[in-house]
């Protein structure tokens, strides 16, 4: 539609020009309610970059909107809308806290965390196979078998929690605690600097997993398979591609990966799994991947940008009560609305800034 | 096991819980018949909502309220309408987008009046009178007869007739009416649309206009007459159901309507199953009934997609040929 734009335009001038404006939109709004946000985006920037100890929150944060956004943005390359994302990770958090729950006393932690990992990724897995196979058998929109299963996920694991997890005498709804051998390596034991922060080996095998996902999609014969059945089902399976066959596998691997985000949170910061652990990562996840279009280093600093929020929030949610944590989730609806449903509506008038230039250079 | 289950308050609470996805539903036919898929149902229910329960608080007018509701869905239909005719943006995403944004913003702004953590305080009184059909006095001492001009047809507010009166209304609009035909022919072939002289955005938009209004009312229905207060997240998934039940009916009034009354059927048996004991099973947990209606939509949605088959031309944005 835009192809009269150099791509620097289109991957990083619309791109921020769109974030841009969701975040006016946001001051708006904020302003509205009677605070400043010259004073609340300063309170922000100052919580989560202005030491070493926020930072590490905000990377922490990061880690597991890079799973998320990755767990969306893999399946948005075969043209599928996985919305359940939120669901797929709750799920992997049940199947990485049975695995801890099963051999935490007995096994050491380098079989262990392996293990939880595989129980993590395998869950995901399995509860995204049921609306990959849908989509792909029966047709049945994958947005909204995604949708419906993030609900079911969240009475199902609200029935297992209660009725099996909870040790005998804790009203609490949650698993007991791992043994801890099961907790992640935390990486201030290396980086002494980072302060007393839960910032763990996650963030390394999140980087790992960014480098791979583009290896995959853009260097591999299946990642063609998979770009070129979303860009034009039609026209793949004339070039012999399996449809069905990339919309299962896409879809486990888009479970998978969110399935293995509840590791950062689970194993590598709060050692026990409860009631809404998510707190809404997978839809952040959304976010993540239509803001950094898909692309490896888009998704870390757009994973990064929501790290910000959420470390600088919750900050900012203590000093100013007229700006509760929930703002955010507006604000991460404000860039959705920005840069995926109407990412091109600064094209044409950058277009016309260029051209003119063009025209006088000429 | 049986004696625990009431077939008459089923039925009742079927008819009770029926206008919000019969409102929404037919937002949904009246958006995607004409070529646009509207995943935003949802957020416009809340916002509706909350707009509906502040409004109705503060003027103690609940008619006030669903106007106030009308309003502010009408403003997203219009953002929708220019993203999606104007834009040519992803709709999908664009439905995803309002639902988050409404689910944080809703919070927000009741929290901001209210205090109450993200509700609003209760109506109380300011709700819509209940209708009773007249010589009801007459029959009150047969029993099936109170039953069913009491509670079963009488005994409800005016937004449930309303409901109920739109499912011919919507058939004869969409079959029948200039409007109508116009709206399908949009959504099935908007060039052969163009080519006869309908203009296809202003079709578009009016059709999502008319959804907007019927959407505020499932709203407005969720937040005065059946709860009485706004909730956080109070539409807890009904703008979807009512899209599986758009998509049971095949985009059809009639049998989208026969599709929300199957929801709704499911929603007041789920109420009812909670502390049943059964037979083999024993007492189901709450929180697995809950699923109940979710299953049922992916379920519906697995059997029924194959065969149904929607407006050709939904979610493809218009470009004019020349």
């Amino acid at each position: 539609m835009n192809s009269e734009l150099p791509r620097w335009a289109t991957s990083i001038a619309l791109p921020l020009l769109n974030l841009l404006s969701a975040l006016i939109v946001a001051a708006g709004v904020i302003y509205l309610l009677g605070e400043s946000p010259i004073e609340a985006l300063s309170i922000l920037v100052q919580s989560a970059l202005g030491n070493a100890e926020g930072f590490g929150y905000t990377l922490f944060y990061a880690t597991t909107f890079i799973f998320t956004g990755l767990s969306v943005s893999i399946a948005m390359q075969a043209g599928l809308f996985n919305i359940g994302s939120d669901g797929q990770m709750y799920l992997g958090g049940l199947g990485l806290t049975l695995v801890m729950l099963q051999f935490d006393a007995s096994l050491p932690a380098w079989l262990l965390i392996p293990l939880a990992l595989m129980g993590a990724a395998l869950f995901g897995a399995a509860w995204a196979f049921i609306p990959g196979y849908l989509q792909a058998k029966r047709g049945s929109h994958v947005v909204v078998t995604t949708i419906m299963f993030n609900f079911i996920a969240a009475s199902l694991m609200n029935f297992i929690i209660i009725t099996y997890l909870i040790p005998t005498g804790e009203q609490n709804p949650a698993s007991r605690v791992f043994a801890e051998n099961g907790w992640l390596p935390r990486l201030n034991a290396w980086l002494p600097a980072l302060g007393d922060t839960p910032l763990n080996l996650s963030f390394v095998l999140a980087l790992l997993c960014l480098f791979a996902y583009g290896v995959v999609v853009w260097r591999t014969r299946w990642g063609y398979a998979l770009r070129a059945a979303g860009k034009s089902a039609h026209a793949a399976r004339y070039a012999g591609i399996s449809i069905a066959s990339v919309i299962i596998i896409t879809m486990l691997l888009s479970g998978a990966l969110a399935g293995v985000a509840a590791m950062n949170s689970l194993a590598g910061s709060m050692h026990y799994l409860s009631l809404n652990f998510t707190s809404g990562a997978g839809f952040i996840g959304i976010a993540v991947a239509l803001m950094g279009r898909q692309h490896p280093l888009g998704i870390f600093l757009s994973a990064l940008l929501f790290g910000i929020l959420i470390q600088g929030g919750a900050d900012l949610s203590l000093e100013k009560s007229n700006i509760p944590p929930e703002t955010f989730i507006f604000i991460q609806g404000l860039i959705i609305l920005f840069c995926g449903a109407m990412e091109n509506m600064y094209a044409p008038a950058l277009a016309r800034i260029l051209n003119l230039k063009w025209r006088k250079n000429v | 096991m049986f004696e625990d289950f009431h077939v008459s308050s089923i039925l009742v609470a079927t008819i009770r819980s029926a206008p919000v996805l019969l409102f929404a539903a037919f937002a949904g036919v009246f958006a995607e018949r004409s070529g646009i898929i509207d995943l935003a149902l949802e957020g416009k229910m809340l916002v509706a909502a909350f707009a509906a329960a502040a409004c109705t608080y503060a003027t103690q007018n609940p008619y006030l309220g669903v106007a106030a509701g009308m309003l502010v869905s009408c403003c997203i239909v219009l953002l929708q309408g220019y993203v999606a005719i104007n834009q040519k943006g992803n709709q999908l995403v664009f439905g995803i987008a309002i639902n988050i944004a409404m689910s944080g913003l809703t919070f927000v702004l009741a929290q901001y009046f209210f205090q109450l953590g993200g509700r609003s305080p209760d109506l109380g009184a300011a709700r819509f009178p209940v209708l009773h059909f007249p010589f009801a006095e007459l029959w009150s001492d047969i029993a099936p007869l109170n039953w069913l001009f009491g509670q079963l047809l009488g005994g409800h507010t005016i937004l449930v007739y309303l409901a109920f009166a739109l499912i011919p209304c919507m058939h004869w609009l969409l079959n029948h009416s200039r409007f109508g035909l116009r709206l399908r022919a949009v959504g099935e072939n908007p060039h052969a649309a163009d080519a006869a002289g309908i203009h296809v955005a202003q079709t578009r938009y009016l059709a999502l206009l008319c959804g907007g209004l019927l959407c505020s009312l499932s709203g407005a229905y969720l937040a005065i007459v059946q709860s009485g207060f706004f909730l956080r997240d109070m539409s807890a998934g009904n703008g979807f159901l009512a899209l599986t039940a758009m998509v049971f009916g095949n985009w059809r009034p009639l049998q989208t309507a026969l599709g929300c009354l199957m929801f709704g059927f499911f929603a007041a048996l789920q109420i009812q199953m909670e502390g049943v004991a059964f037979p083999v099973v024993g007492q189901i947990p709450g929180s697995l009934i809950q699923m109940l209606p979710f299953v049922v939509t992916v379920v519906v949605l697995a059997g029924v997609m194959a065969k149904s088959v929607g407006p050709k031309a939904l979610g493809v944005p218009f470009v004019k040929s020349r």
